[in-house]
Order: structure tokens, then sequence, then C-alpha cells
């Protein structure tokens, strides 16, 4: 008996920490970088709002950020039909809203009348409304809802991973949630405070309701350096999105609280104004559209140095408009320009351009010089125009760094056109190609180099066109890639984009904080925010 | 001139023909990127920042920046200040109160919104150069409302001393009054403003590359490189990132020394 009694105990142990898991898990405290605008679902267009929809949200279907797939939430299973003009969810039984009130398709059809209605705005309908027209919702008395679109909709299973939804009947409306956890209190310019959703539905393999945390408190707080002191002295929980020189510090000190999750699906580039009617010297403009200009900018641009010195080698030197880490839709035959200031200035004699006295001049004469403009105070983007600065004058051209007000710069892409080229992040949330289709759509307003064109000014940007629409048009994954595939071989040829480098995921977290499966996705470390709990918590409530 | 006195000239002289004649070319902007953040070794005195570039030569750059344009800076706030203040003291009334309503203006708008809209509308090939020039031009000419106000204060109490009164009584008026019996009285007070602009200017231009306004890369200046004191760790780690600091304090030392003189001599 006595041998076996070490055997009981953990087992006793183990099962009354289960228990305990399910009471109180602690609480997650990390930082939002600005007040949420918004904790209306269907109205979140920025980061902090966000990230309350993430982690107060009920959905059909969500993406496993780790696998990258599709999975059922509140929908046990769909089926995508006409051609994705319809969807069939089948809904899980038995679900409650956050305030007792049961789930049912009702919610459901509540939840997209109301996104798809024109007078609400709403920025996530943009994603389903192909053409206008009316959108049914039926319901089945066996808990399954149809939705029907007026126009086939691309990717729609994937549209499915914004659609929070909310509730028909709840005298709580919006309050009224079916994620983890619930809004507590708001304190503008302080924090946000959440609280564990006692009707959340989902439980663990062992029966245990989740979410494991008893709360998540949401510091606001601009500062990045004061967020990462925060976090050494123990503060905050968790950090995502460093810049590699804090991840290098953090990792310096806490090397087993820092986690580089390889590289993001954001990108770095370079775009150089094309705009017919911008206020740009006629010779700036004709550099501006010639493919081989752009082209030896890339090939004189040494991505290598950019990964090392900048991002302190935590990042990966971009090919293309799809990051490696989106498994399905990345391009493996491209690859990044290899840094060859010969094979620029060959490239460039071709077009024209020679050397005179150290400078780069073209058929005209005329000095090749121009301005990058880039959002001020990003250390990240001045450190880049530096080394950029210098290796263009290598080449003999001359680049004037230009760091302006977010402001000034959006005015400058959206109505003046008074820029020249622009160094520029880009933030990617969505493995899928439609997520990027303004950029490429030639009649898009956020086709950055040249927006808004009645039709096509390039035979590429034609072609580019209607690979984005054929691929928008069938369900056959396969064909789809294939088009996007083309899409990628030929931005990258034509360079409209110079694609430098795609920055790493990098963040940190408390040691104590465990089940943290660190993603590549955003959000990198919270996004199975459900399964987190910290152990010191747990022995916490065991002495208590 | 005392002995300590002699010696602070001589530093600041020392620093300013360091300045001017040291680091010429483009050694400053230079990046060696196989010596990225090195430590201090005979190659680079001051080791090497993250981008490679050698610290002493981007320390003299930036002295020699700073050390030419505050001053001249601080040297036009002060004479906008010697002329309306002093003005506004002396002939009282309606021009004073027009002044000192101008003045609380100035001190009371966010001037930055001014800053950035210069910046948003300077054009984008605009030079490193050119950029400082015009930021120290801006703080120069927006600068002058805090020591116009004392310097008003001073022509005030000035204006309605007995030797004033003195020299009315005697027929002087005027002009002649202004010169010759109220400024030379400012003179401390305008001499004391215009040390203490100097170290504020540097460090105003830090605060304003902050938002792509003042020194744009690869210039470097004092205020470019107290930046770097904002990375909390380097601080202990690599205690040469306080350079600047020093040289920023050694320059203040030494003006606050040569304003005690001045002071003195005034007296």
């Amino acid at each position: 008996m006595l041998t076996r009694l070490p055997a009981i105990l953990a087992l006793t142990l183990t099962l009354f920490v289960d228990a305990l898991l399910a009471a109180d898990g602690g609480t997650l405290r990390f930082c939002l970088r600005a007040d949420p605008k918004t904790f209306d679902p269907l109205l979140v267009e920025d980061e902090p709002s966000g990230v309350i929809r993430y982690l107060t949200g009920g959905y059909l279907i969500r993406r496993n950020r780790l696998t990258q797939e599709l999975e059922g939430e509140l929908a046990t299973r769909w089926q995508i039909a006409e051609q994705g003009r319809r969807i069939d969810f089948q809904l899980r039984p038995n679900l409650k809203f956050s305030d007792g009130t049961p789930f049912s398709c009702d919610d459901v059809a509540f939840t997209i009348k109301r996104m798809m209605d024109p007078s609400l705005h709403s920025t996530v309908a943009d994603s389903f409304r192909t053409v206008p027209g009316q959108v049914d919702v039926a319901c089945s008395g066996a808990g399954s809802v149809t939705i029907r679109f007026p126009a086939p909709v691309s990717a729609l299973a994937d549209q499915f991973d914004q659609v929070a939804i909310q509730s028909a009947h709840s005298p709580q409306k919006l309050a009224a949630v079916m994620g983890p956890f619930l809004l507590h209190e708001y304190k503008p310019g302080s924090y946000v405070s959440l609280e564990a959703n006692p009707y959340y539905w989902k439980t663990d393999s062992k029966g245990h309701r989740m979410p494991y945390l008893h709360s998540i408190r949401l510091d606001i707080q601009q500062n990045r350096d004061l967020e990462v002191i925060r976090f050494r002295r123990g503060e905050l929980d968790l950090v995502e999105h460093l810049d590699g020189e804090a991840y290098e510090r953090l990792a310096a000190e806490m090397p087993r609280a820092v986690v580089d999750a390889g590289p993001s699906l954001d990108w770095e580039i370079i775009v150089f104004n094309q705009v017919a009617k911008a206020p740009l010297p006629a010779y700036k403009l004709h550099w501006f559209r010639s493919t081989a200009f752009r082209r030896a900018i890339s090939e004189a641009i040494n991505r290598e140095d950019l990964c090392r010195i900048v991002f302190r080698g935590h990042a990966q030197p971009a090919s293309g408009p799809v990051s490696a880490s989106n498994h399905f839709w990345h391009n493996a035959a491209l690859k990044p320009d290899p840094h060859s200031p010969a094979e620029a200035l060959q490239r460039l004699e071709k077009d024209g351009f020679h050397r005179t006295g150290g400078n780069l001049v073209d058929r005209e004469g005329n000095r090749v010089e121009f301005s990058l403009i880039t959002n001020a105070g990003s250390k990240t983007h001045e450190r880049m125009l530096s080394l950029i600065q210098q290796d263009l004058a290598q080449i003999g051209i001359h680049v004037n760094a230009v760091p302006l007000d977010y402001s000034s710069i959006l005015e400058r892409f959206s109505r003046s056109f008074n820029y020249e080229g622009a160094l520029m992040s880009i933030t990617n949330v969505d493995l899928d190609p439609n997520g990027q289709k303004d950029v490429w759509l030639s009649s898009a307003d956020v086709h950055q180099w040249n927006p808004n064109q009645k039709s096509p000014e390039t035979e590429w940007e034609a072609r580019v066109d209607k690979l984005i629409v054929a691929q928008t048009e069938t369900l056959d994954r396969g064909k789809r890639k294939v088009y996007f595939d083309e899409v990628q071989q030929i931005v990258v040829d034509q360079a409209p984009m110079i694609f430098l480098v795609n920055p790493n995921s990098l963040g940190a977290f408390s040691l104590n904080l465990k089940n943290v499966s660190p993603a590549a996705l955003r959000p990198q470390l919270y996004w199975n925010a459900d399964r987190l709990y910290f152990s010191g918590a747990l022995v916490a409530a065991a002495q208590n | 001139m005392t002995k300590l006195q002699k010696a602070a000239a001589g530093v600041f002289l020392l620093l300013a023909l360091l300045s001017l004649l040291g680091a010429r070319g483009d050694s400053a902007s230079a990046q060696n990127r196989e010596a990225i953040a090195v430590s201090p070794s005979a190659k680079f005195p001051l080791g090497t920042d993250d981008l490679g570039r050698d610290r002493l030569a981007r320390l003299i750059e930036g002295t020699r920046v700073s050390i030419l344009l505050a001053p001249a800076a601080a040297l036009l706030s002060t004479l906008l200040a010697a002329a309306i203040g002093g003005i506004a003291g002396y002939r009282g009334g309606r021009i004073d109160r027009i002044v000192v309503t101008v003045a609380d203006l100035f001190l009371s708008l966010p001037w930055l919104l001014l800053l950035l809209a210069v910046r948003a509308l300077l054009p984008l090939n605009t030079s490193p150069m050119a950029s400082v020039l015009l930021t120290f031009l801006l703080l120069g000419c927006l600068g002058w409302a805090n020591p116009g106000r004392l310097v008003r204060a001073a022509a005030r109490t000035a204006a309605n001393s007995d030797y004033v009164l003195h020299a009315r009584a005697c027929g002087v008026s005027g002009w002649r009054l202004f010169w010759r019996m109220l400024v030379p009285n400012l003179f401390p007070i305008l001499l004391a403003q215009f040390w203490i602009a100097v170290p504020v200017y540097v460090l105003s231009e830090a605060n304003l590359g902050l938002l792509g306004l003042g020194v744009s890369e690869p210039l470097a200046s004092l205020g470019s490189l107290l930046r770097e004191l904002a990375n909390y760790d380097a601080l202990s780690q690599n205690p040469v990132v306080f350079a600047p600091v020093a040289v920023l304090v050694i320059l203040a030392g030494c003006l606050h020394l040569l304003v005690s003189r001045e002071k003195a001599l005034s007296c």
C-alpha cells in the first residue's frame, strides 16, 4: 500500500489542480497600443478594438493560428455550395451568451443582417459584399443555418473568422458575447478589463469549463520601450511584436522568456509613385515607371544587411508578396533579389542611365536623386533608410530620407500624391490572397503605386487584374493557387513594390504562463487565450 | 577673469576648434557594416553605433552642428526678446498690453503643430543641412516670448527708476534714453537668457528629431546623438553613449562660467 501512496497522492493532486484550473488560472496582463475605438465587433477597424473582439467574440468558424486551418467553433461543421454563393452551418447545440441568453440560429441571422446593412458601414461586411443585393439567412429547426449571398464570395468560409456573433434577444445587446471573456471595465486612457465568460461553451478534454484565466487586464500603453521595461519588472505577462533590438535585450536577460516564431506575414517595402497626375518632374516619373529602374533599385539594396543590422537577424529577405510563413499561398519558386550593385548598374545602363563623376545621371543628364518618405519616430525605418542610402550611393544614386508624421503621409498617398518613394511597413493579417486583392487590382484605391486606374495602364497590370478576378471566381483552391502564383511572379518581375524583408514575429511571455503556443500569425501569443493559465495562480489557489 | 573662467573659455574654444576642424567629409556617415556597435578601440576611439558609424566622428560633427546653430538660434530669440520686450516695457500703455497678450499667446499655442506643418510643406528633396537650418531658425523665431516677458518686466522697472527719471528731467528722451539708459541695464538679463537658451535649443532639436523635423540622417547633431539615451539598456551596457551628454554638460558649464563673468563685468 505504501508503495502506491505516491501514485495515489499524485493522482489526487492532479485531480485537485484540474479542479482549481477551472476556478482561477490567474489574471493575464498585457498592453494595447491605444484606446479601442469601438466595442462593436462589426465596426472594428483599429488594432486595439480587434484585440477586444478576438478575446470576447464567439465565431462560427475560427482559424487556428498555429496550424493555419479553419476549425469549427459555434458551428460544428459547414459546407459551401452554389459556387461560393451559399454556406450552410450546423450550429453547436445548447450554447449560451455571457448573460445566459440561449444561442440560436436567430442570433446568426441577426448578426449577418446587421453586418450587411449598408447603413452600418461595417468594414467586416466588405469582404462579403461583391455585388449589391439581398443576403438571405434561413434557419431550420435542427440547428442548421443557410446563408445565401447575391454573388459568389471568394474564400467564403475564411471570411467568417472576422464575424463575432451577436445576440438577437439579449437585454444586454452588444455586451452579451460568446467568446472566452467579456468586458468588465474600461477606463479610457488607462485600461480595459475582461473577465472570464461564465457561460463560455468550450470545455477541455477532462470536461473542465474554460477559459482557465480568471481575467485579462489590458493596459493602454503607447510607448513600446515602457512596455518592455514593465514586462521585465514583471508588471506584464506578455509582449508581442517586439523589434529586434528589444528582443535581443530581453534575450540576454531572460533567454527562456523570448520567442522568435519565424517570419511574420508582414512586409517592409519600397514603393515608387507612378501616378501620372502626381506633382513630380516628368523625368522622375519616367524613372519610377521604368521596370528596369525599379528592378535595379531592388538589386542594389542589400537585404541580408537589413536583416542582420536593423532586425538583428530576426527577419528574412522577402521574395515576394507572400511570406514563407503562409504555408499554402507562398510561391516557393520565388527567391529574393540578390545584392548585386554591378547587375543593377548594368540594368540601368541598358535603360539609358550612366555614371558621371560618381553620380548616376539619366539620358537627359538629370542627376538621379529621390526622396523616400517614412513614418517619423520609427527607429527601424530610420535605420533601414540609412542602409539603403549607403547601398544606393554605391551606384551613384542620392536618396533623401524624409520622416513625416502619419497624417502627412496619408494625405500624400491618398490625395496630393506629392511623394517620390516611400518606405512602408505593411501589416498583413489575412492568409488568403483575397486579403491583398485591393492592393493588386488596378482600379482599387490602395493600389499604392498608381491607384484608381479607370483601365489598367500597363499590360502586366491588366494580366494581374484578370488573375485576381479569376482566383476570386473559383472555389478550387488548387486553381486559385496557380493564379495567385502567377500574380506573385509578375509583381516580383515588375517590382511595383520592392519587397525588402519579412520581419520575424518576436515576443516574450512570463515563464509562469502555461500553454503558450507561439504562432507567426496574429495574435502571436494569446491566440489560444482560453487555454492559458498561470502555474503560480494554481499554487496560490491550492494553498488557499 | 578668474583662472576657472579662463579655463572655461579655453575648453569652449578647444571644443569649437575640434568640432570645426575634425571629422570632415563622410567619416561621420560612413557605415562599417562589419563593425556594428563595437567597443572603443584604436580605430574607433568611442566605438561604433548600431549602423557601424564611428561615434567619435559623429560626436564631432554633431557638436559642430549644435555649437554653430544653437547659439545662432539663441541669439535670434534673444534679439527679438530685447526688441519686443524692451520696447513694450519702455513705452508701456497699449503697446505693452499688446506685447504681453501676444507673448502669452505664443507661450500657450502648441507650436509643435506649426513645426510639423512646416516639415510637411518643405520640398521633399530639401537637404539635411537646409532642414536643420530651418529648424533652428524656427526655434529662434518662436523662442522670444519667455525671455521677452522677463525683459519687458525689467524694462518696466528700469523705466520707472530714479536714474531714468533723472535722465528724463535732464531732457534725455526717446530712442536715446532707450539705448543709453535701458538697454545697458537689460544686458545681463539678455545674456543670461541667451546662454540658457543654447542647451534648451540643443535639446529641442533632439525632440523635434523624433517627429521628423530637425536633423535628418545621415547628418549628426548633439540632439540626434542624445536620442540614443532613450535606449534604457544601452546606458548600462555601453557608457560611451553618454559622450554627447558629457559634451553638452561641458558646453553648458563653460557658457555658464562665461555668463558669470559677463554679469560681473556688467555690474
